[in-house]
This record gives structure tokens, C-alpha cells and sequence, in this order.
């Protein structure tokens, strides 16, 4: 046995995509080949210390790292994903569904609640790669909807972490309707003037960067994140040439002004923290807020 | 006109060629009894018609919704309304010929049109990108709907698109931030808008242009979140597997408009000539006339405001999902 392992075994529960997660002490960065110690990423921010490549995380390392320990409150855990078109082409969609939550522990791609930022009450929604590649259907869009309802209703604000790549296809038109869902709540948030921070992981494409991702009044994004409607497979395919280095990354919207800044990890908190603070609380405290909301 | 054959028509073109030989022949040899066989051929034309068509299958309705015959956009516009203004350009970057806008007039009311615009042939449909728009044309799009709600018209939006284009510049100008902003602003605008599915809705590229109060679509288009080859691509990897499955992948994205009526997804069907729109465009363009006159009869009284609320709760409810009681804590 060598005695480091490419990270590419075992499934770990709800905690990224399960290629990161290695068995062995040390794992080697997927950019620059460093080899570094497992213990070290686990408890800093899974960033190369070598060269900052972000390693995929899931819900948990990112409600860790973003909200005050032991604040957050799970919300929508009573949603379930059915199979309203009876999708059977290559495999059944119930078995598909069964086995990722297996896999991932999680029932959908989604997680969404309540917590705290600095003591400040906010409603959040993290999408979790290990299920699907985070990829949005109807649960997934009813989720984000009452996530963003939840901001409306305790007058907080909303931060979304996209991770997904994009309408989930086994649900058709109903999956594309999510992006209609929750833009037009998104309209309502506004209405109600409370602010929407849309933090943009790796990656985040197609159907959901076409709709709430890309309508955060503030957007973030993780380093070397990619990020866009079409994958770059189909884009070559379509001018029949091969796409540029860094085309599509966190860098390449920045540069193009669809991105406020790109933010690493380890700073995540506290620019979250800041934009916060010039939008006064008005949240409902807890013993006026309505039970279960 | 390309005349284009689908293959589950060829037995009625071949039906029709035979009746039309022997009525030839009838005529040069002046032969009266071949009337009786004639009459009784096109009794089974007729009978073979219904069959093919009553009874489509999902793919088939797919290849009519592409067929180059299909009236577009700009035909249901020159068809239905007078007075067309076109509007060009996104007033950013350029004019995006896959999405046509302008105002018109609908029985002498002004109405604003946006609608993605595919070419009836080569050229055209090299100029105007297949119908797939960019950022430009959504960009486009957006700046109508908000001049329509600036001068108080209703908006009818016409989907026909196979998908948003998949190019670099596209992509590099922001084509998920243009789509995103259009389907945001079309959520709260503050007049009516009526959409109808025309031909093909693929995916976010279709959405783009579809938040209204009433969505219509006509018979034998499609509407769904990608297109049977790309999906059948995803599943199947290999090519030759991929082509001969898309027909099957067709039928499993339940993408027609009786699937989505039932899906609670559409208001209405708008019926098409026996065929396809393309075989009758004057009963076609009657059809959807009717069908939005309808729409906009039905939602006319409602303020503006009760409206907004309506589209936000029409939308909410698209979705389905089951409710299993909470875990106990
Ligand atoms: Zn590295």
C-alpha cells in the first residue's frame, strides 16, 4: 500500500464530492500535486496551502465555516422527491434518488434553515455536491422558495451557496419551472428590501446560475469556481475549438463584471459579516417569530 | 417552402402520388370508371391521415415543432396583428436576430411582442442562429417588456427556440445573468403577458422569455428542460447509443403540450391543423388568435395588482414533491 491515497475512495456523509475524500493522512492537491496532511484541510478550510485551490466541500464544512456553532436550525427536512414523470429511460429515477441518499445521507441536494451570522439572524440554503451534483428539481426549487419566504417572513437576510449543474433533466419541465419559482420569489424578497448574498461554488451552471444564483444583490464567488450557463464540453462542440485556460472560472466572470469579488474561503465569514452589517436587523426575535418558520 | 417529408408521413405523400397518377390517367385516357377506385382511394387517405396523425408520438410531435414549414414568429405577428414596429438592439452590445420585439396592434389594442425568431432557410437561419438567442436578445427582450410596462401594453411573448446559444461570446457576455434577469423582471412586471409555446422550448433559453399570467401552447410543440439529444447524450455516453435512443428519451421527458397541461405547467392547448401548423397556416394563425383573445378576456378585469400575485402563486405551485411528518427531534 502507498502511503498516500488519490483521494478517491470511500463516501463520506454529506460532505462533498466524494473524489476529496481519502481514506489515507495525506491527499495531493488536483491543481498543483502538493502533497498534503488530511488532518490539516479537515480542520482549516480544505484550501491547498500550497497553491489555494479550493477542494469541494459539502453543506456541513460550509455551515461550519459560515454560521456561529451550534446556531444553525434545519428547515424543509419534511420534503421528499417523488417521480411525477415516471422517468425510466437508463434507470429509474426513485432508484437514482434512493442511491445517492445513500450514498450522501442526505435526502435531497439542498439544505436550507436558519442561523446565525456574528449573532445575526439569517436564513440560508446550501446546495450539497455529493447529492447529484447539487442539481435542482423540484424539491431542490421548492426549498430555495421557502428559504427565501423564510427571509420575508423573520425580516432577515438570505444567502444562497450554489453549488449545481443545473435543472435536473428525470423531472423536465417541472425541474426548468424551479427557475421561475424562485426568481419570482426573489422579486418579493426585494419588495421587502431585504438583502440577497449569492455565493457561487464550483461549479455552479445551466439552470440554477440562470436563475437565483445570478440574482443575489450581492455575488461572491470562490476562487477558480466554475461558473455559466453552458458546459464547456458543448460549448466546444458548438465553435469547434478548444476554450481557453481559466474560461468560465470565478476570475473570468470577475473580469467581465458579473462577480463583486472573489472571495477565499478563509475570508468567507467575514466579508459576509461586513456586507451585513450596513443593513440594519430588523429580524424577528425568536419569541415573536412564529413558531417553525 | 422546403416541402420537407417527415418519415411517418411518407405513406400519405405516397397514398396521395397514387391518386393523382390514376386521376391523370383517368383524365388523359378518359377512362369514367376509374372514379369509383379514385373516390375510394381518397376515402383512405383521409382514413390513413387521421390515423398517423390523431395517434403521434412524442418524437414525432418533436420533428413536426422543428419542421422548416412551421410558421414562426414573425408569421403569427404579420398574421394576427397590424401595424408592426420591429425594435432592435439591447442598447448594450448589439441586435440579436434570434429574438425579434416590437409593438403591434391585436384588434387595434397595442400590445408589445417579444419572440425568439428562427430562419425558414439556410441563410436566414444562419443569420438569425437557429433561434438561439444570446445575451443580446434577451437583453433585447428585457428592454421591451419594461418599455411595455412604461406605456402600459400587455406583452405576448412567443417561445420557439431550441435552446439558449451555446457559444464563447455568448457565454463570455453573460448569457445566465441575461436569462435570469429576464424571467426576475417578467415576474413582477406590472402589465399582463400572455405566452405561447409556438414551436420548440428548450430548456432555460425558452424560459427566458416564459413568465406570464396565462402560458399557451400549440399542439404539437415541446417544452421542456433539455432536448431529447442532449439528454439521451448525458445518459448514453456513445453516439450511435445516444441517436438511437433520443426517441425513448422523448417519450421520458414528457415534453409535449398534453403532458405539461397535465403537469399543471400550461393553461391551454391551442389546437392545430391536422398535421401541423405548417399544413393550414391560416387555421393555425386563426387558432392562436382566438386563443390569446380568450386569454386576455379572462384576465382583463383583474387589477394589476391582484394579477402580479396571481403569477407569483401560479408559479409557486409548479413543482411536485411529497410532505413526509417531520423527523421527531
Ligand atoms: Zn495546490
Amino acid at each position: 500500500m502507498s502511503w498516500f491515497k488519490k483521494p478517491n475512495s470511500g463516501p463520506k456523509k454529506g460532505d462533498g464530492d466524494r473524489r476529496n475524500i481519502p481514506e489515507g493522512l495525506w491527499i495531493k492537491c488536483d491543481k498543483c500535486d502538493a502533497i498534503l496532511f488530511k488532518e490539516d484541510l479537515d480542520r482549516g478550510f480544505r484550501v491547498c496551502s500550497k497553491c489555494g485551490f479550493h477542494f469541494k466541500i459539502g453543506h456541513q464544512k460550509y455551515l461550519s465555516i459560515l454560521l456561529d456553532e451550534g446556531s444553525f436550525e434545519e428547515r424543509e427536512t419534511e420534503l421528499r422527491t417523488t417521480d411525477p414523470l415516471q422517468f425510466k429511460e437508463k434507470q429509474n429515477y426513485p432508484d437514482h434518488i434512493k442511491n445517492y441518499q445513500k450514498r450522501s445521507g442526505l435526502t435531497e441536494a439542498v439544505i436550507t434553515g436558519k442561523g446565525a451570522i456574528d449573532g445575526r439572524l439569517v436564513s440560508v440554503a446550501i446546495h450539497d455536491p455529493s447529492f447529484i451534483a447539487g442539481s435542482m428539481g423540484s424539491v431542490v426549487g421548492e426549498k430555495i422558495a421557502r428559504a427565501i419566504r423564510r427571509s420575508i417572513e423573520l425580516r432577515c437576510p438570505l444567502i444562497i451557496i450554489s453549488t449545481a449543474g443545473g435543472a435536473r433533466m428525470q423531472e423536465g419541465i417541472l425541474s426548468l419551472m424551479q427557475m421561475a419559482k424562485t426568481a419570482i420569489w426573489l422579486t418579493r424578497l426585494s419588495e421587502a428590501k431585504l438583502p440577497y448574498i449569492s455565493l457561487l461554488t464550483n461549479p455552479t451552471m445551466a439552470g440554477v446560475m440562470a436563475s437565483y444564483a445570478s440574482l443575489g444583490d450581492f455575488t461572491l464567488a470562490e476562487p477558480g469556481a466554475m461558473i455559466g450557463f453552458t458546459g464547456p464540453r458543448v460549448i466546444e462542440q458548438t465553435i469547434r475549438a478548444t476554450l481557453p485556460e481559466g474560461f468560465q472560472t470565478a476570475e473570468f466572470f470577475y473580469e467581465r463584471g458579473f462577480v463583486d469579488q472573489v472571495i477565499p474561503r478563509p475570508e468567507l465569514k467575514e466579508t459576509i459579516s461586513r456586507i451585513l452589517s450596513y443593513f440594519p436587523d430588523q429580524s424577528m426575535s425568536p419569541e415573536s417569530a412564529e413558531e417553525g418558520v | 417552402m422546403s416541402g420537407l417529408i417527415l418519415d411517418f408521413e411518407k405513406p400519405i405523400y405516397e397514398l396521395e402520388r397514387q391518386i393523382d397518377e390514376m386521376r391523370n390517367f383517368a383524365v388523359t385516357e378518359n377512362i369514367g370508371a376509374l372514379n369509383e377506385e379514385i373516390q375510394r382511394l381518397e376515402k383512405k387517405l383521409a382514413r390513413l391521415r387521421e390515423n398517423i396523425y390523431a395517434d403521434l408520438t412524442r418524437w414525432q410531435r418533436v420533428q413536426i415543432a422543428r419542421h422548416p414549414d412551421r410558421p414562426h414568429t414573425l408569421d403569427y405577428i404579420a398574421g394576427m396583428m397590424t401595424d408592426f414596429v420591429e425594435l432592435h438592439g439591447d442598447r448594450a452590445f448589439g441586435d440579436d436576430k434570434a429574438m425579434v420585439a416590437g409593438m403591434a396592434k391585436l384588434d387595434g389594442m397595442p400590445v408589445m411582442v417579444i419572440g425568439h425568431q428562427k430562419g425558414s432557410d439556410t441563410k436566414e437561419n444562419l443569420m438569425r442562429n437557429f433561434g438561439m438567442a444570446g445575451p443580446e436578445g434577451y437583453r433585447k427582450a428585457l428592454r421591451i417588456v419594461k418599455l411595455a410596462e412604461k406605456f402600459e401594453m400587455p406583452v405576448l411573448a412567443f417561445i420557439d427556440t431550441p435552446g439558449a446559444y451555446p457559444g464563447a461570446g455568448a457565454e463570455e457576455r453573460g448569457q445566465a445573468d441575461a436569462i435570469a434577469r429576464v424571467i426576475y423582471e417578467m415576474g413582477r412586471l406590472t402589465v399582463p403577458i400572455i405566452v405561447t409555446v409556438i414551436g420548440e422550448g428548450g430548456s432555460g433559453g425558452a424560459l427566458g422569455i416564459g413568465v406570464g399570467d396565462r402560458v399557451l401552447m400549440m399542439e404539437n410543440a415541446w417544452y421542456t428542460t433539455i432536448t431529447p439529444e442532449a439528454c439521451s447524450t448525458i445518459l448514453w455516453k456513445d453516439q450511435e447509443k445516444a441517436a438511437a435512443r433520443k426517441t425513448d428519451c422523448a417519450e421520458a421527458l414528457r415534453l409535449t403540450a398534453a403532458d405539461l397541461l397535465e403537469l399543471g405547467v400550461i393553461d391551454g392547448i391551442v389546437e392545430e391543423p391536422l398535421g401541423g401548423a405548417h399544413h393550414d397556416f391560416s387555421a393555425a394563425n386563426q387558432a392562436l388568435k382566438t386563443a390569446i383573445s380568450e386569454s386576455f378576456a379572462e384576465i382583463t378585469s383583474t387589477p394589476i395588482d391582484t394579477l402580479i400575485l396571481e403569477r407569483i402563486d401560479k408559479f409557486s405551485n409548479m413543482g411536485v414533491y411529497d410532505v413526509v411528518p417531520a423527523d421527531p427531534v
